[in-house]
C-alpha cells in the first residue's frame, strides 16, 4: 500500500478534529454557519489532498491552517465590499471581527481553548431558539462530526431532508444573533437543560426507537455517550451532567440482553443478567457516585440513574428493591409532574405491593391527554390484568396496545402477549368447566 | 466498536523501572486527551511478569510456571479498552500517543454481541444459563 490515506481514515481525523476545529473557528469569525462552512472547506481539501500525500503528522494543525487562509480570503473580501460600500458615502458596518483581530486570533493556541470552544459549540448547537429535531442534528454534525447522510439515516428521513433541517438551523441561528458567548450563571441552568434534554434525545431515539423496523440504533446511543462524557469531562461541578451520563451507561450496559435472536425485544425482568455489559454497568454506578457526592438537590437524570442502578445492582429480577424505586420515583414525580413518571411509579408500586394497588394508580392516568396515544398505558394495564388473572380484559388492552405503537417489533411483542391472554382465557374456562 | 489496545512490555518496564516523571507526565496528557473526547472506557499498567504466574495445560496435566517471562516483545505492559466508531479511528488516536523507539502497540477490535450470534444458538444459550443457575446457587450455599 502507498502512502496514500484512504477514505476511511479521512473520516477518522474528521471525526476526532472537526468540533475542535469548529469551536475555534467559531471563537474567530462568530457566525455557526460561517464557520462551519469554513471547517467543511478544510475537510474537502484534505479529502482531496491527503490520498496523494498521506496524512500529515499533526493533522489537526493541517486542517486549522487550511481553515484559516479560507477564513481569511473569506474576511479580506468582505472588507472589500465594505470598502466599496464607504466609497459611495455610506458608513463601514460593524468592524467586529477586522483583520488584525482576526489574525492575532489565529496565532493564538487553539489547544488552550478547546475546553470552552467546545463548550460554546454544544451549547450554540443545543440553543432553545431550535426545535428538538433541529438541536439533535446540529449537535450530531458539528460535535459527533457526523455527516448528514450519517445523520439522516439515523432518524429514518431523507438525507434532502435532513440537509435542509440543518441549513436551516444554522441560518436561524444567525438570524436570531443568538450570543456566542457561554451563558451567564442565571440562564446557565436553562441552557443546560436544553443540552441534556437533547443528548437524552439521541440516546432514546437509538435505545427505542420510535419508529421502523429495529427496537435498536445502538450507533445512536454510542454518539449519545460520547455527548454525554465530553460533557462529564467539560463540567464536571454539574450533578445532572454526571447524572445523565449514569442514568446512558446504566441503560446501555442492558443492551447486549435487550434482544433475542430473533430481534424482539426482552423486557428488563425477563433479561438474562449475565449477559448486562459490566464495563459500562461499573461505569454507570461510578458516574452516579459522582453525581450524588456533588450534593446538589438530586434532579430528574440523576434520580432515574439511581432508579436503573438499583437494577443493575440486582443480582436478578426477584432481588430487585421495588420500595426503594417507589421511593425514588416518588420524588421523581413531584419533580417532573410527568404522567409518564406517575405510569412507571404505578409498575414500581405494583412490583412492591402487588398487581392490585398499581392498577389503582393508572385508573386517573387514563384522563391524561397526553398518554392518550402512548401506547405503554395499555400495556401496563394489560400486564397488570393479566397477573390479577383477567384475561379478557388483558387481551383487550394488548390488542388496543399494539394498535398505538409505531414501532413493528413492540407490535409483535404486544399481539403475542395479547394471544397468551386469550389463550390463558381459554384454559381458565376450560378448567372451570372440568371441575364443575 | 470497542478496541482494547496493548503495549509492550521493553526490558525498563520487565526490570520494574518505574518511567520517569517526563514520561508519566505525557502519558497523563494523552489519557486526559482520550478521557475528554468520550473515547477511553478503561486503562491499566500491568506489573512486570516477575509477579505473573502461568498454566499450562495439557490433558489432565496443569503445571503452575512463575514468572518473569523471557520474550519480552510479546508481553503486554499495560492496556486500554477505548470505544470508537471505526478502526481507524483508534488507529489516529494511537499515532498520537508518545511512544517511541521503535516499540510495536496493537490495536484489536473485541467481539460484539452480535458477533456470535448465529454460534450461540438458543441451546447452547440455555445451557450456559444452566450453568450459570448452577454456579449461583453454589455461591450462595
Amino acid at each position: 500500500m502507498s502512502s496514500g490515506a484512504t477514505h476511511e481514515a479521512v473520516a477518522a481525523v474528521w471525526r476526532i478534529e472537526s468540533a475542535r476545529l469548529i469551536g475555534a473557528l467559531l471563537r474567530l469569525v462568530r457566525s455557526v454557519e460561517l464557520a462551519e462552512d469554513l471547517a467543511q472547506e478544510a475537510l474537502i481539501a484534505a479529502l482531496e489532498r491527503w490520498p496523494e500525500s498521506g496524512i500529515p503528522d499533526n493533522p489537526g494543525a493541517w486542517l486549522m491552517t487550511t481553515a484559516k487562509h479560507r477564513a481569511l480570503d473569506h474576511l479580506r473580501q468582505r472588507k472589500m465590499q465594505q470598502r466599496k460600500h464607504e466609497q459611495i458615502g455610506r458608513e463601514a458596518a460593524s468592524s467586529q471581527g477586522d483583520e488584525p483581530t482576526l489574525q492575532a486570533g489565529l496565532e493564538h493556541d487553539v489547544g488552550e481553548n478547546f475546553g470552552d470552544d467546545l463548550l460554546r459549540l454544544i451549547f450554540i448547537a443545543c440553543h432553545p431558539v431550535l426545535s428538538r429535531e433541529a438541536r439533535a442534528a446540529l449537535t450530531l454534525k458539528m460535535l459527533g462530526g457526523l455527516a448528514t447522510e450519517e445523520i439522516a439515516r439515523a432518524f429514518l428521513v431523507p438525507e434532502p431532508t435532513m440537509a435542509q433541517r440543518i441549513v436551516r438551523a444554522k441560518r436561524t441561528l444567525g438570524e436570531a444573533r443568538v450570543p456566542f458567548e457561554l451563558p451567564q450563571s442565571a440562564e446557565l441552568q436553562n441552557r443546560l437543560s436544553s443540552v441534556l434534554e437533547v443528548i437524552y434525545l439521541i440516546f432514546n431515539e437509538g435505545y427505542a426507537a420510535t419508529s421502523g423496523d429495529t427496537w435498536m440504533r445502538p450507533e445512536l446511543c454510542q454518539e449519545a455517550l460520547r455527548l454525554g462524557r465530553i460533557l462529564a469531562q467539560l463540567m464536571p461541578a454539574e450533578a445532572e451532567v454526571h447524572g445523565l451520563l449514569a442514568l446512558m451507561e446504566l441503560n446501555a450496559s442492558r443492551l447486549p440482553a435487550r434482544v433475542d435472536t430473533q430481534g424482539q425485544p426482552i423486557l428488563l425482568l425477563d433479561q438474562d443478567r449475565t449477559r448486562w455489559d459490566q464495563l459500562l454497568l461499573h461505569r454507570g454506578l461510578t458516574a452516579l457516585q459522582r453525581a450524588e457526592k456533588l450534593k446538589q438537590p438530586l434532579g430528574p437524570y440523576t434520580l432515574q440513574a439511581a432508579i436503573a442502578a438499583c437494577h443493575a445492582r440486582a443480582r436478578d429480577a426477584a432481588q430487585t428493591d421495588w420500595p426503594r424505586i417507589v421511593a425514588l420515583y416518588d420524588a421523581l414525580a413531584e419533580l417532573t409532574l410527568s404522567p409518564i413518571v406517575e405510569l412507571n411509579r404505578a409498575v414500581a408500586v405494583s412490583m412492591a405491593f402487588g398487581p392490585g394497588a398499581g392498577l389503582e394508580l393508572l385508573a386517573p392516568l387514563a384522563e391524561e391527554p397526553a398518554l392518550k396515544t402512548y401506547h405503554l398505558l395499555p400495556s401496563v394495564r394489560g400486564d397488570l390484568l393479566f397477573k390479577l388473572g383477567r384475561y379478557a380484559e388483558a387481551t383487550g388492552e394488548f390488542q388496543r396496545a399494539a394498535a398505538m405503537t409505531q414501532n413493528a417489533c413492540e407490535r409483535t411483542l404486544l399481539l403475542r402477549r395479547a394471544e397468551e391472554s386469550r389463550g390463558n382465557q381459554a384454559s381458565a374456562k376450560r378448567h372451570i368447566s372440568i371441575v364443575r | 466498536m470497542r478496541v482494547m489496545v496493548f503495549v509492550p512490555a521493553d526490558r525498563n518496564s520487565e526490570a520494574g523501572v518505574m518511567p520517569t516523571q517526563e514520561m508519566l507526565s505525557t502519558m497523563m496528557k494523552f489519557n486526559e486527551e482520550l478521557v475528554k473526547a468520550g473515547v477511553m472506557l478503561d486503562g491499566q499498567g500491568l506489573t512486570p511478569t516477575s509477579k505473573a504466574k502461568r498454566v499450562r495445560f495439557s490433558g489432565n496435566q496443569r503445571t503452575v510456571i512463575d514468572g518473569p517471562f523471557a520474550e519480552s516483545k510479546e508481553l503486554v505492559a499495560g492496556y486500554w479498552i477505548w470505544q470508537v466508531k471505526t478502526l481507524e479511528e483508534a488507529v489516529e488516536w494511537l499515532k498520537r500517543a508518545p511512544f517511541d523507539g521503535g516499540i510495536e502497540v496493537t490495536i484489536r477490535p473485541l467481539f460484539e454481541p452480535d458477533d456470535f450470534g448465529k454460534e450461540l444458538t438458543p441451546e447452547l444459550r440455555g445451557k450456559q444459563e444452566q450453568l450459570r443457575g448452577e454456579m449461583d446457587r453454589q455461591k450462595r450455599s
